[in-house]
């Protein structure tokens, strides 16, 4: 690894790695059906070319050049080819549409764009007029782009051509133009999406990304001989960190995807040594795993249940370093030989040394599953203001319900008000052009995250919700009532679809559950237990014996945490409709309008609270044509519990 | 379409047409189904077939593409007359390709597979090197398979290389059909409904399609096609026809007001109801 601290910008690593080590493969991209790849020779060649190129057309240092498009080797080059030059690379989601872009263009003031593709042209040239600063497009992709005559339009081996003889004509002008480039100059401006109001431009230097990057880089144990599959959008900070800053640190190798509907192949085909995806894809590769062994033939079936069934008992204690008996071992080392070694290979798994999860809260099943077949997944906690690293699950002490210890040089504090807070070199040093809310995020380099937590036992950082929704339970102890934390903890029960959570200024927890139709019905079914609908099954005493066996489950392991042990379910109801965005108890996404619905259904909340076990109840509902009518029902209250060790909390 | 993209709605006419179709009659027994169609196509244009359901528009592409042999008439493709009995083969091996209105797929095939077998006319190797794989007919097919992932990326189809077409969605089928015409590197691609049983969305990327395929591939497009909107908006001209007859043959605006056009779509001439 390139140590050396001269080394402080990105285009002074890429001088010294083509120097290093000149035919390695640095990047990778999947082209007429064939692997093409590119040293670091070839790559530093295609750059200088790119960013002579740019400064013939007049980029000059303090330029922002947007870069836009799916993850293309070309548009990883720009951004360094705008870095070598002093220009700040500002990569924008490709999908957005053009209203979305235009504002980022206009804000950042870019002057340049490197796009991937007619689609994105077409959107620039759409909003060109309300963005002055943006002078020139230049596109990779000439397809479809043969008729257009605007003027600010050049493809991107026509910049390129034009800086191969700028080069000529100034010998020198690539090196001097990085030479005073230094760590903490601004490096890039990374837009976070944001769910509430405009997006706002997180400023990161090089000092940030690369200290962050080399200080992951040596925790992790990477190599230069990682390799990675760029797939995720290169706006997010993530696949910035992951495919650009330890690709420089680190120098392993960079493969981009053919297309977009293309990755399952290609992850396969690439099988990557370090890999990250999003709870949402590792469901998918699971769910996919699960439906084709069902269509599987008896024997492979029962041979899959039986060693996953192995797995779950010994794969994650080997993992974690654990002595495991003989027998287990040597069962291991069979399924190791039948089943896991090839499923993992299918699904490009294989060679799997390093894969992190972020974003959101991960099934605990789903995380198992992945870890017991030997795959070495943790969860990561970072955030964009970060440069990504704050928490990583350490090797060996792998715990599902924490996102890990501290990563180096990160410091960690809870605030008063249970607000994680953090330090380190990797923090931002404000938003661009918007310094009301910098204040409000960084205070004296202490970044508030805006997410509630606390560190546990073993030092490591627990995140149980958004800061702003977390209050407390006006029970003796005052404890902590985080509603996200403990639906998930409900809805990661495949009977339970949705819950809804109450607890802020009451005695105890009380819950609201919708249960999920398919799961419970085919319970009940093979139960030969007869139903006519929703409500009707809602409402059965075997049912809500089946949802109190899961609270109880999701009761005992708040017992476990002090902090979370007087936030135990006391007391449910099994909604008699389902949640629904029709009826505007869910948002479009999904997601519980949690104040909507404890106005709707106040009776309900009240009855919680109070002494019957029977409640009697009218809603109006939607149905799909649009029309309205009236839903009735007994609804029963359940009392949980009696046996839950709520001891521990007490005691 | 962008408004940028203003292709050079008259491409240059100043040669002679690329294909003429000449006083074509068509009969099968007493049905009369071309009756004196004459027709130009000019190299590098789009040109639309419209009409009525059994209004000779199949007919006229099976003429084109020699599945048909007409009892009158006379077809110069590139300036010369085609002699009276040319097998379909034949034609194809000039450069004319085609797409069906029901997909015609080898449905057991990969989307590869069924890709390669457009490079048939290309292919210069014999049956027994073939098999045995070895030497020229190794690198033929290494050319042919270069050539077939240019159309890949094209339809930008490299999600489904590997997938049976019979399992694929019909909208895909339609465009690994399209993908095989043009495989086998045409001069004049005959498309015979392209968008029939498409989704808003399917239309739109295979209009894209076509407008692509003139550009970058310099291919002139003949197409039948119902969607009056997609009409309209990508063919530089329209013929018309009704009951076997040309009734109008001009610029897509200048058609669509013309009242022989609008008598044989709405029927007001001699209907009652």
């Amino acid at each position: 690894m390139l140590q050396d601290s001269l080394l402080d910008t990105f285009p002074k690593l890429l001088l010294a790695r083509t120097r290093q080590h000149p035919n390695k493969i640095a990047m990778r991209e999947k082209d007429l059906g064939i692997w093409q790849g590119w040293t670091w020779r070839q790559m530093y060649d295609e750059v200088r070319a790119l960013a002579c190129g740019l400064a013939a057309m007049g980029l000059v240092r303090g330029d922002k050049v947007a870069v836009i498009g799916d993850n293309r080797p070309q548009l990883y080059w720009a951004m360094i080819a705008a870095q070598c030059l002093g220009g700040v690379p500002v990569p924008l989601y490709q999908d957005a549409v053009a209203e979305e872009m235009q504002f980022v263009l206009e804000h950042a003031e870019t002057r340049f764009a490197v796009v991937e593709d007619q689609e994105q042209v077409d959107k620039l040239l759409a909003v060109q007029e309300h963005c002055p600063k943006l002078e020139k497009m230049i596109y990779d992709d000439p397809r479809g782009l043969r008729h257009y005559a605007a003027a600010c339009l050049d493809a991107f081996s026509a910049v390129q051509e034009q800086g191969r003889c700028f080069d000529a004509d100034h010998p020198h002008y690539f090196e001097e133009q990085i030479a005073p480039g230094c760590g903490t100059d601004l490096a890039v401006i990374l837009y976070t999406s944001g769910t509430t109001g405009r997006p706002k431009g997180v400023m990161l230097s090089f000092d940030n990304i690369l200290i962050t990057s080399r200080n992951a880089v040596a925790r992790e144990g990477l190599r230069d001989d990682e390799e990675i599959l760029a797939y995720l959008p290169m706006a997010w900070v993530g696949d910035h960190i992951f495919s650009y800053g330890q690709f420089y640190c680190a120098g392993f190798t960079v493969n981009c995807p053919e297309s977009s509907a293309t990755v399952l192949q290609d992850l396969h085909e690439i099988g990557p040594t370090y890999f990250f995806a999003p709870p949402r894809i590792w469901e998918n590769l699971l769910t996919t795993v699960m439906i084709r062994m069902e269509d599987a033939a008896w024997l492979k079936r029962q041979m899959f249940h039986f060693f996953m069934g192995v797995a779950q008992r010994v794969g994650a204690r080997k993992l974690a370093g654990q002595s495991v008996g003989l027998l287990d071992t040597l069962l291991y080392a069979l399924g190791n030989v039948c089943l896991y070694g090839p499923l993992k290979d299918n699904l490009g798994l294989g060679r799997i040394r390093l894969a992190y999860t972020a974003g959101e809260a991960i099934g605990p099943e789903i995380f198992t599953f992945y870890r017991s077949l030997g795959i070495n997944v943790k969860q990561l906690y970072g955030m964009t203001e970060a440069s990504v690293f704050v928490c990583v699950q350490p090797d060996g002490a792998v715990r599902p319900d924490t996102v890990g210890t501290p990563m180096p040089e990160v410091e960690l504090k809870i605030s008063a008000e249970g607000e994680v807070m953090f330090r380190s070199p990797g923090v931002f040093s404000g938003y661009y052009k918007n310094p009301q809310a910098t204040a409000e995020t960084l205070e004296d380099g202490w970044i508030h995250s805006g997410d509630a937590g606390y560190i546990d036992a073993h030092g490591h950082l627990k995140i149980i919700d958004r800061a702003r929704d977390v209050s407390r339970v006006a029970d003796t102890h005052g404890s902590l009532f985080a509603p996200r934390y403990l639906e998930n903890k409900l809805k990661f029960s495949q009977f339970i679809k949705e819950a809804v959570v109450h607890g802020q200024e009451r005695p105890y927890v009380g819950a609201f559950i919708n249960i999920d139709l398919a799961a419970v019905g085919n319970w009940a079914e093979r139960r030969g237990l007869a139903y006519t609908s929703y409500t009707d099954l809602a409402a059965r005493q075997e049912v809500y014996d089946l949802i109190q066996g899961e609270i109880a489950r999701v009761n005992a392991s708040l017992a476990e945490d002090p902090q979370m042990a007087g936030a135990q379910i006391r007391r449910f109801l099994i909604l008699h409709k389902e949640l629904d965005p029709d009826d505007g108890e869910l948002t479009r996404t999904r997601k519980v309008r949690r104040r909507f619905v404890a106005e709707k259904y106040a009776d309900l909340v009240e009855a919680l609270y109070g002494p019957d076990h029977q409640i009697t109840v009218e809603t109006q509902v939607v149905f799909e044509d649009g029309r309205s009518g009236t839903l009735k029902a007994e609804l029963l209250i359940r009392q949980v519990g009696a046996e839950a060790p709520l001891a521990v909390a007490r005691g | 379409m962008a408004e940028a993209t203003q292709p050079g709605s008259t491409p240059s006419v100043s040669s002679a047409p690329l294909l003429q179709v000449q006083h074509i009659e068509l009969a099968f027994g007493a049905v009369q189904a071309l009756s004196d169609v004459s027709v130009d196509i000019d190299a590098g244009e789009i040109l639309a077939i419209i009409g009525p359901n059994g209004a000779g528009k199949t007919s006229l592409l099976n003429v084109i593409n020699g599945m048909y042999y007409p009892q009158r008439g006379r077809i110069v493709f590139k300036g010369v007359e085609r002699s009276k009995r040319l097998r379909p083969y034949q034609v194809a091996r000039q450069g004319i390709a085609r797409t069906f209105q029901n997909v015609a797929l080898f449905k057991g095939m990969s989307t590869l597979d069924n890709l390669m077998t457009g490079r048939v006319l290309h292919m210069h190797t014999g049956l027994l090197s073939q098999a045995l794989y070895w030497g020229r007919a190794r690198r033929d097919e290494e050319r042919q398979r270069a050539y077939v992932e240019t159309i890949v990326e094209f339809l930008e189809i490299e999600a489904i290389r590997k997938t049976p077409v019979g399992r694929l969605p019909y909208g895909l089928q339609k465009r690994v059909e399209l993908g095989r015409a043009l495989a086998a590197e045409p001069v004049l691609l005959l498309l015979d409904e392209p968008m029939a049983g498409m989704n808003v969305e399917e239309k739109a990327d295979m209009c894209r399609f076509i407008f692509d395929i003139r550009d970058e591939f310099g291919i002139t497009c003949v197409l039948i096609e119902h969607d009056m909107g997609v009409v309209m908006d990508i063919s530089d001209r329209l013929v018309v026809l009704d009951y076997g007859r040309k009734i109008a043959d001009g610029p897509p605006h200048g058609v669509r007001t013309d009242q022989a056009v609008i008598n044989a779509y709405l029927g007001v001439a001699h209907a009652d109801a």
